[in-house]
């Protein structure tokens, strides 16, 4: 049942189809962190990938630098209900990063400097859908959004998309991270409007 | 809508009562739907800015900053009117809430609008007569954008009421020391140490420049991250 409001006007765009329900379009980049932005210099920076607690490998900034790395323009979309459409960003794909990895993990578990964590299924992280981004708009990555690197999962709402990245565990089970401990949704898809627990 | 009454010149409390409501925490924010008869939909979120009044159909208050162009806030400071019906969903948010029985005491920073959350753990204070202490720094532009000033300089003169600051960045009053500018470091520091010895929550909240400030403002003061709570809003 829709309640109409009284005098409440429509204003539509033409790019509607590309925004999600309950969304605006900003031209802005607004920021959504529960606590002080942790000061991570490049050079103190390192990123693990972890498999029930065991190291699988790691790369320190200049080794991450190193790698393969993929120009990448998608549309964001934050639960606190703006979106922005052609972001551009650098970074390396987790395909790679993953590669070869032999694990029966379902689940990942992604940690951030600063203790924040964010719970993902493991098939949502591949084939072309997510990346350790360092570059934003052709500038390294500011602290605020996330630098010196953060994952970019941009098919899921913005907090999946884990600021100051520090290690993906893969994980047997989907335990609840920081924001889906507090009463956000456990998957989070902006076009199903997974908010809240219960969307 | 119940009531509505002018806070500033660009924000306006709403008062809206909903049945069946369960009361919240201060802090918590609710999401506002509005539809168009074409099925259009905007939706924003709103801190909360008191305690519920007003027994089973809880009385909620809103307080919404009119933006430049914010096609629902200015619907709602505008064209609202006392009876309307709007949609709203809540309480919304777990991790920005000041717990009451949590003994540490509390300061409190706001930019700007970034006071509605805050207002709502001090307001919730006073009702209960909670001795926590809570010192409260709000920064504005000018005196005549301070939103509750009256009902916060009663508080303040009250035995065991909040301390409150308000700090101005572009004109302050003329009995007022600080010369107006953006948040310095010593502005979260009044000497006396009672902030930072007494390991309070921090709860910071306002645009995201004057988050990032004060957060950091705080960290190189001695507070510890996990200590600091923020909130941000708006473009960069």
């Amino acid at each position: 049942m829709v309640n109409v409001t009284r005098g409440f006007r429509s204003r539509r765009f033409a790019t509607d189809d590309r925004l999600p329900p309950g969304q605006y379009l900003t031209d802005g980049f607004p920021v959504l962190s529960a606590g002080p932005t942790p000061a991570v210099p490049q050079d103190e920076w390192s990123f693990m990938v972890r498999n029930g607690g065991q190291v699988l490998r790691s790369w320190a900034w200049d080794e991450f630098m190193a790698l393969d790395a993929q120009d990448i323009t998608v549309d964001i979309h934050c639960v606190t209900r703006w979106s922005r459409l052609d972001t551009t960003w650098r970074g390396v794909a987790v395909d790679d990063l993953l590669a070869d990895v032999d694990t029966a993990a379902e689940y990942v578990l992604a940690r951030s400097y600063g203790g924040y964590t964010t719970n993902l299924p493991l098939e949502d992280l591949l084939d072309g859908k997510a990346w350790i981004a360092y570059e934003h708009d052709g500038e390294d990555l500011p602290p605020e959004h996330g630098g010196p690197a953060r994952l970019l999962i941009p098919h899921l709402y913005l907090w999946k998309s884990a600021k100051w990245i520090k290690s993906l565990d893969l994980v047997e089970d989907d335990d609840p991270g920081f924001w889906e401990t507090l009463g956000y949704h456990d998957y989070g898809d902006p076009w199903r409007e997974q908010r809240y627990q219960g969307d | 809508m119940t009531a509505r009454r002018a806070e500033t010149a660009t924000a306006s409390t709403l008062c809206l009562r909903v049945e069946d409501w369960n009361g919240h925490l201060p802090g918590q924010h609710v999401d506002v739907r509005l539809t168009a008869p074409d099925g259009y939909q905007a939706a924003r979120s709103y801190s909360l800015a008191a305690p519920a009044a007003g027994g089973v159909d809880g009385v909620l208050e809103i307080t919404v900053q009119r933006l430049p162009d914010g096609e629902v806030s200015a619907f709602l400071t505008d064209d609202l009117v006392v009876g309307d019906r709007l949609e709203l969903r809540g309480p919304l948010g777990n991790w920005f809430v000041w717990q009451q029985d949590d003994p540490a005491p509390v300061l409190l920073v706001a930019g700007g609008a970034g006071l509605v959350p805050l207002m709502s753990m001090i307001r919730a204070r006073d009702r209960a007569h909670i001795p926590t202490p809570f010192r409260l720094i709000h920064s504005v532009r000018t005196p005549d954008d301070r939103i509750y000033a009256d009902e916060l300089e009663r508080l303040a003169a009250q035995p065991g009421g909040p301390s409150v600051t308000w700090l101005y960045t572009r004109t302050a009053p003329q009995t007022d020391k600080r010369r107006p500018g953006r948040l310095r470091p010593n502005d979260l520091n009044d000497g006396s140490n009672w902030t930072l010895d007494a390991a309070p929550t921090c709860f910071v909240c306002g645009p995201t420049g004057f988050v990032e400030e004060a957060s950091n403002h705080l960290l190189a003061a001695g507070h510890h991250a996990n200590r600091i709570r923020t909130e941000r809003f708006g473009g960069r």
